[in-house]
């Protein structure tokens, strides 16, 4: 017994040895740089849409449309895929991130059928976001209501 | 300016999701989830209209603002229709970026191929 746990002690050792620190500074850089530079995009697309004066929540969701048919085209041509890699963070935590965890799986299992592959797969990612953001916005609602 | 200030909080923002992958090991999918949760509870809070006054795009692009949006939804609807307002706002908040998200996804799907990866 004891000498698994020893085994398993230097194994461990060594896989901590064998696998480099992940670089998270140079990481957190890449994502700062590249959410933000999305962010940029998104508040130039808004200043534009803003001339129509649709009015603000109008405004947020014509700017959020765009950017998810802009990842859409980008992740449909394997660029958002590349730029992921590099980004991390950067392109995931943005709308286009989400909008890109749609599209790619939509496009990935079309194969499988376009029912059960590419609309049910499309809710692979986003499912559990709209079940837990759906299940949050209630609990807030209620609290809303009953103390706001 | 204001482009200075969506590129800092947008920036932050996506450093949290950052640290949060390589110091945990969330997959993407957690992150997304986590960031939407937190969006809307700092939403109900009233926390992130500061943020958003100040950030701009910086915060609504972020998926935060995505449950910002949830929260801001359902409270406006509590306000005009009352206790229903609890079941409909989320969703119609979300309705139009979900609707996007679909739609394009479907057209891209039909049209392009997986990429060798």
């Amino acid at each position: 017994m004891e000498e698994t746990t020893q085994a398993k002690q230097a194994y461990d050792k060594m896989v901590k040895e064998a696998s480099p620190d992940s670089p998270i500074v140079l990481n957190c850089i890449k994502a700062f740089v590249s959410g933000g530079i999305i962010c940029v995009i998104g508040q130039l697309l808004r200043n534009y849409v803003e001339r129509f004066s649709l009015g603000e929540d109008n405004t947020a969701l014509l700017v959020s449309i765009l950017l998810i048919l802009a990842s859409a085209i980008l992740t449909g041509t394997g660029i958002y895929g590349k730029l992921g890699k590099y980004c991390g963070a950067g392109t995931i935590v943005p709308i286009t991130g989400f909008a890109n965890s749609v599209v790619s799986p939509a496009i990935e299992f079309k194969k499988e059928g376009l029912v059960f592959g590419m609309a049910a797969k499309m809710f692979l990612i986003a499912g559990p976001v709209i079940v837990y953001g759906t299940l949050t916005s209630m609990l807030v609602g209620i609290v809303y209501y009953f103390i706001g | 300016m204001e482009l200075v200030k969506a590129f800092l909080v947008g920036g932050l923002i996506c450093v949290v999701g950052q640290i949060l992958i390589d110091k945990t090991k969330l997959m993407s999918g957690r992150i997304l989830v986590l960031f939407v949760c937190l969006g809307c509870i700092l939403g109900g809070l009233g926390i992130y209209d500061a943020i958003e006054q100040f950030g701009g795009a910086g915060a609504t692009v972020p998926l935060t603002g995505f449950g910002y949006n949830l929260a801001k939804g359902v409270m406006e609807e509590v306000d005009t229709i009352g206790f229903l307002g609890i079941f409909t706002g989320g969703m119609k908040a979300a309705a139009g970026g979900i609707t996007a998200a679909v739609v394009f996804a479907f057209l891209t799907a039909l049209i392009c191929n997986p990429k060798e990866k």
